[in-house]
């Protein structure tokens, strides 16, 4: 009965969220799409880093790619299609990280991802330079700010239902286990390579995704717009403030950090990396359980206190 | 131009392996994954330019006053901010994802600092920029005297590693930070002197850097990436290990960025990543028990 009710919660929720742009001004939804964003960058980051406790640097490069095949394919073909190829390229990135990477210890793939970004930036800055000889592209597709949010509602509800589904899984399990012990993992026969990478991909499918949805919204892109390491470094912060362990922990930081990092942004431009970086420090020093991990060590106490 | 291409190659490397010997300290011996190290470098540039333009002292003199200053605040920060991280973690993986989380945040720190001072514009300045003729190739002075100091430098560490007390007590750490204590090894104040004196080592390799290399606040992550990756190359806690996978990597990129195209010299760094993480994962000198 449980599951059928949130599912229902659910469904409801989904339906009042994708009646927004009816009414909203441009700001408003303009401030949703951004509140969306995150929300599938950071649940899209929890589904793999949470369980596994890797912590994965490389949200921009994904999403960068997602961004940046939008704006070389737009106007060539259909939008499915671009979709589509931009999810391939992403996942293909993914598998390569993660098959070098992951079968190691984890300092490896933090290495890796830490510049993973930058080097996608340069690599695309190079074949743009040097090859097509045209740094920077215009996007000119039929696609306004409502069908941008849709289109990422419903890649928050597939976010979600997905990691629904692999906690209920033994791919679920088997990630548990590893982020508790991975020698132990491997020991009860866990193929913990495979469960990783592939965690990783799909995570990082997301991700790409997220990257070509949005990339609409700016009519001109350019590397350094597409790979902007400050996205990576704030859905982590956002998914760490909401709590990692559970899937809809980083919606709790989310919300309230888009809306403090709109205000910086807004009031204090020129130090807004400084104020990001202590409000990230701050979080990893005073709740490192996140939001949700904090409420719930409080109400365990209450509960042993009754 | 081959000459030329392996001169500043090896320039090039030396400062690599001064950077990634800071960090090999800090990670081998402290554990802790500075991903802020680049910017302390890019810091320690800024302070040697700002010397130089604004009081005429001349970078060298400089390092005698930036280097001590890097290795206080480094041992500020390991102190204040990194202790408790090292209180608090149950093993060394909690600690390791900690201290990444961290001074990750301490990077973006650091970096909007000095974006907001210096801007995001290069800078350089001019110290002893004339040419040398050293068999058959040309380089400039400052190259050259940055290659000296850095093979002082990374010299002097290796001499007091293995040389002193401290030093081996340094090296007891790296290498079993359980037992270290049965030998009264006191862990915590040797793991904040390898921090500090890392700290130090970059700041050293930033002065240096800062005589030949333009230099702007954002590009401290290169440096960081670049030294985490020669780090793992060479194996990590071993110097000699950061010593030649720098020189490797600074050859590398200086050969593809001559012979091929100078935009391709972090593609450079990960191709060679990647061959050492599939042919050697536990690094060029490191032993496999990790």
């Amino acid at each position: 009965m449980k599951p059928l009710l949130m599912l229902a919660a659910g469904a409801i929720a989904v339906a009042i969220l994708a009646t927004v742009p009816l009414y909203a001004n441009g700001y408003q939804l303009s401030l949703a799409i951004t509140l969306l964003n995150y929300t599938v960058l950071a649940t899209a980051w929890t589904l793999f880093s949470g369980p596994t406790r890797y912590v994965s640097l490389a949200t921009v490069a994904f999403f960068g790619i997602g961004a940046y095949t939008v704006a070389v394919l737009a106007e060539r073909m259909a939008w499915p299609w671009i979709l589509l190829i931009a999810l391939a390229v992403g996942v293909a990135v993914a598998l390569i990280v993660g098959l070098s990477t992951l079968r190691l210890s984890d300092v490896y793939f933090v290495i890796f991802t830490f510049g993973l970004a930058e080097l996608i930036r340069q690599i695309v800055t190079w074949y743009e330079v040097n090859v097509t000889r045209t740094l920077g592209r215009y996007i000119f597709v039929g696609i306004d700010a409502a069908d941008i949010y849709w289109q990422l509602l419903a890649l928050a509800v597939l976010v979600f239902a997905a990691g629904i589904l692999i906690r209920r899984s033994r791919l679920g399990l088997a990630l548990r286990v590893i982020g508790d012990d991975e020698t132990v993992a491997r020991h009860i026969g866990i193929n913990t390579t495979i469960a990783k990478v592939a965690l990783f991909a799909l995570s990082a499918a997301f991700m790409t995704l997220c990257g070509a949805v949005m990339a609409p919204r700016w009519t001109y892109i350019d590397p350094a717009i597409a790979f902007n390491p400050v996205i990576s470094f704030q859905v982590l912060i956002m998914a760490l403030l909401g709590g990692v362990h559970r899937l809809y922990g980083p919606l709790f930081g989310v919300v309230p950090l888009v809306l403090l990092f709109e205000f910086l942004l807004a009031r204090f431009p020129n130090h807004f990396s400084i104020l990001v970086g202590l409000a990230f420090m701050l979080i990893v020093y005073a709740i490192p359980q996140g939001i949700v991990g904090f409420v719930e060590r409080l109400l365990r106490r209450k509960g042993a206190a009754a | 131009m081959f000459t030329a291409a392996l001169t500043s190659g090896l320039v090039l490397g030396g400062m690599y392996a001064l950077i990634a010997m800071g960090l090999t300290l800090q990670y081998g011996v402290a554990r802790i994954m500075n991903l802020a190290h680049g910017e302390l470098m890019i810091a320690a540039a800024f302070a040697a330019l700002w010397l130089f333009t604004s009081a005429a002292v001349n970078p060298l003199l400089g390092l005698l006053i930036i280097v001590p200053a890097a290795f206080a605040i480094s041992g500020t920060i390991y102190r204040l901010l990194l202790t408790p991280l090292v209180r608090r973690a149950p093993n060394r993986d909690a600690l390791e994802v900690d201290s990444i989380l961290a001074t990750f945040g301490m990077l973006f720190v650091i970096q909007g600092i000095m974006l907001v001072m210096f801007g995001g514009a290069y800078f350089s300045y001019s110290f002893l920029a004339f040419p040398v003729t050293i068999a058959g190739a040309t380089v400039a002075a400052n190259r050259l005297l940055a290659l000296a100091f850095a093979a002082v430098i990374g010299l002097a560490l290796y001499l007091y590693l293995t040389r002193t007390r401290l030093g081996t007590a340094v090296r007891a750490v790296a290498v079993d930070p359980q037992s270290a204590p049965l030998v009264a090894i006191d862990v915590r104040a040797t793991a904040a002197l390898a921090f500090a004196f890392g700290g130090a080592l970059v700041a050293a390799a930033g002065v240096l850097v800062s005589m030949f290399l333009t230099f702007n606040a954002n590009i401290g992550v290169v440096f960081t990436m670049k030294a985490l990756i020669v780090v793992i190359m060479g194996g990590v806690g071993n110097l000699l290990g950061c010593l030649v996978a720098g020189l490797i990597l600074g050859l590398a990129e200086t050969f593809v960025a001559t012979f091929v195209d100078p935009g391709l010299t972090l593609a450079t760094t990960y191709a060679l990543f990647l061959i050492i993480l599939l042919v050697r994962p536990q690094g060029l000198f490191g032993t496999a028990s990790r």
